[in-house]
């Protein structure tokens, strides 16, 4: 599905991802996780062709992703970056009306499909009947969900998203997950995003990228990859691994220098 | 709840706004009117329903040349003047996605009213008289307006323009394009210094039928492709990520759409003068009235524009005895405060 080849990415001077070798399978639900500035939204950002690739190349589906037109790319990709922003004003609707903006040209704007297509999103992310609601006046988790409705209304294989939990209470980063969970199970949607919380990167995650200093540290399963030794040297943070009562994922509790954990 | 239209078949297909379309049709009848009233005023007062019967053709023919040739042609040339402004405020607004954009801001206006008062200042004799054409004048104002732009988005450019930098940069600009323009005037002879400075505030009491012609059609077919672009315009309002995320070109549409905002700005300049804040008050105004999604919002903005620009020059034409005020003075007295207001709300969000 998506591949990337010696991938270099700058900053200006500064290296972020060297040499970086990866593949992001079909299907799967992939959580990067790394700490701050360790390059993780580069990378998402560089396999959206939002940044260009300093060297080194990206595959989509065996392709070199820079052969493809940019609307091409917008049929098969869709990235939500972190905090969009929506001009004041704009409804549910109008918001969710843009996933459509590859599949129209200067006549046909609202084809019976895009119609369709875009009804499906609103409901898929339940919100029908905010469909005619400003965005600045729907709730955090409201808010999220209806971009990512226009994302499921691109139509797109691949859904990237960029810390889609940050800013949202807890309730509604679960709610978001659920949803984002529930488009790869049912709509066979390859969902890739960026995680800050560990503990839920390994309950919804399938398959988990853990980057550490410009480089690839690990990539798997959860279960199979998440140690207290790749912690130590992703976060540089002590902690204990222990099963999720709930899910049976694995479940890291963290602990700093405030007492010597009891054995 | 919004009412909405859905206009599909094979070949066409849009979603129309039917409540934006409600008020559009209602702006057309006030600028239908305005464009009336105007007619009628001036040093002889012709009564409306007058005016009416004149422009279907059967007038008395003093009133009747009144009318077409006297005041006609400046009416014409304030209307679409201000429709193309409106319509480039609107466009920037888009492309910098903050409502205090306008052409005036970034220089553009200020660049062709400073290429206008470097034409005057060349091409005068001693006598104060212009050695080429005056109707070079218009195409003068245009290239000022098309190299201001092109500098200010070359020196914004470092791997692709943002907004905030177009801004800044247009700003400094703006203000050594004005320097330009006081340097040249004081320097100049005083006739042609004191009818750049009418220009520059901006006016359309010398406008005549030939100016009409040009400008009728340029603004109608700008305002056209602007019409058809309207979904890049919606797009770009979304930042770059988005856009770029959506499938649009962003660097490439915001090139062109700058073009064409410069193309509208240069034609009403040309005729008008930098009429100031109508770029800014037009589109503000329609976005209260329809929201802000291009496709309602460039139609009531055109109009917004020229009913703006036709009022003010009919109450500085009018009101003020024999002495000429340019519009511009007008739109500007009820334009800045309106600008003070629009930062202070904004502060406040």
């Amino acid at each position: 599905m998506i591949e990337t080849k010696r991938l270099q990415l700058n900053y200006g001077e500064k290296v972020i991802i060297d040499s970086l070798d990866l593949i992001i399978p079909k299907g799967e639900i992939t959580v990067l996780i790394g700490a701050n500035g360790c390059g993780k939204s580069t990378l998402l950002r560089s396999i959206a062709r939002l940044l260009k690739p300093n060297s080194g190349s990206i595959l989509l589906n065996n392709e070199n992703i820079t052969r493809f037109t940019t609307k091409e790319t917008a049929k098969h990709l869709a990235i939500l970056p972190q905090q969009p922003m929506a001009p004041e004003g704009l409804t549910v609707l109008q918001l969710v009306k843009q996933g459509r903006f590859p599949y129209q040209n200067w006549r046909k704007q609202w084809s019976t499909e895009d119609q369709q297509v875009v009804e499906q999103a609103i409901a898929a992310t339940g919100l029908t009947e905010f469909k005619d609601y400003e965005i600045d006046n729907l709730s955090g988790g409201q808010r999220q969900r209806a971009w990512i409705a226009m994302t499921l209304a691109q139509q797109t294989d691949l859904i990237l998203l960029d810390e889609p939990t940050t800013y949202l209470d807890v309730t509604h980063q679960i709610e978001v997950l659920d949803l984002l969970y529930k488009l790869n199970q049912e709509e066979n949607r390859t969902i890739v995003m960026v995680l800050h919380d560990i503990n839920l990167a390994c309950r919804y995650a399938t398959n988990i990228i853990a980057l550490v200093n410009k480089e690839l540290y690990a990539q798997g399963r959860p279960e199979d990859i998440i140690t207290v030794k790749l912690v130590k040297d992703v976060f540089q943070l002590n902690c204990k691994i222990i099963e999720d009562p709930i899910y049976g994922t694995p479940m890291c509790i963290p602990y700093g220098n405030k007492n010597e954990p009891r054995q | 709840m919004k009412k909405l239209l859905s206009l599909q078949s094979k070949y066409f297909s849009q979603l129309l706004d039917l409540g934006a379309l409600k008020k559009l049709s209602i702006l057309i009848l006030i600028v239908a009117f305005t464009f009336t009233l105007s007619l009628s005023i001036g040093d002889s007062f012709i009564s409306p329903l007058k005016v009416i019967s004149i422009l279907v053709g059967n007038g008395p023919a003093f009133d009747t040349l009144v009318v077409q040739e006297f005041r006609m042609p400046r009416i014409i040339v304030a209307l679409f003047a201000g429709m193309g402004l409106a319509v480039a405020g609107a466009i920037l607004q888009g492309i910098i996605r903050n409502p205090l954009a306008s052409p005036d801001v970034i220089g553009i206006s200020t660049g062709a009213g400073a290429t206008v008062v470097a034409f005057l200042a060349i091409f005068s004799d001693a006598n104060s008289s212009l050695t080429v054409s005056v109707e070079w004048l218009p195409v003068a104002a245009f290239i000022g307006a098309l190299i201001t732009a092109l500098l200010v988005y070359s020196l914004s450019w470092t791997d692709g323009v943002t907004a905030t930098r177009l801004v800044m940069i247009g700003v400094g600009i703006s203000a050594f394009m004005q320097a330009v323009s006081t340097v040249l005037m004081l320097i100049g002879p005083i006739y042609q210094a004191s009818k750049a400075n009418v220009w520059i505030t901006g006016s359309v009491n010398s406008a005549t039928w030939q100016q009409a012609k040009i400008v009728i059609p340029v603004i109608t077919c700008l305002f056209i492709i602007t019409l058809l672009v309207t979904r890049h315009l919606n797009l770009q309002q979304f930042g770059d990520d988005v856009a770029t995320s959506l499938g649009q070109g962003v660097q490439k549409m915001r090139f062109a759409l700058l073009l064409l905002c410069t193309a509208l700005v240069g034609c009403a300049v040309s005729f008008a003068g930098t009429i100031g804040f109508v770029g800014l008050m037009a589109p503000h105004i329609a976005r209260r009235l329809v929201g802000s999604s291009f496709g309602s919002l460039i139609p009531v903005a055109a109009c917004i524009g020229g009913i703006l620009v036709v009022l003010a020059d009919t109450i500085c034409r009018s009101l003020f005895g024999s002495v000429e005020v340019p519009a511009g003075v007008f739109t500007a007295a009820i334009g800045a405060p309106y600008f003070i207001y629009l930062l202070i709300k904004m502060q406040k969000r």
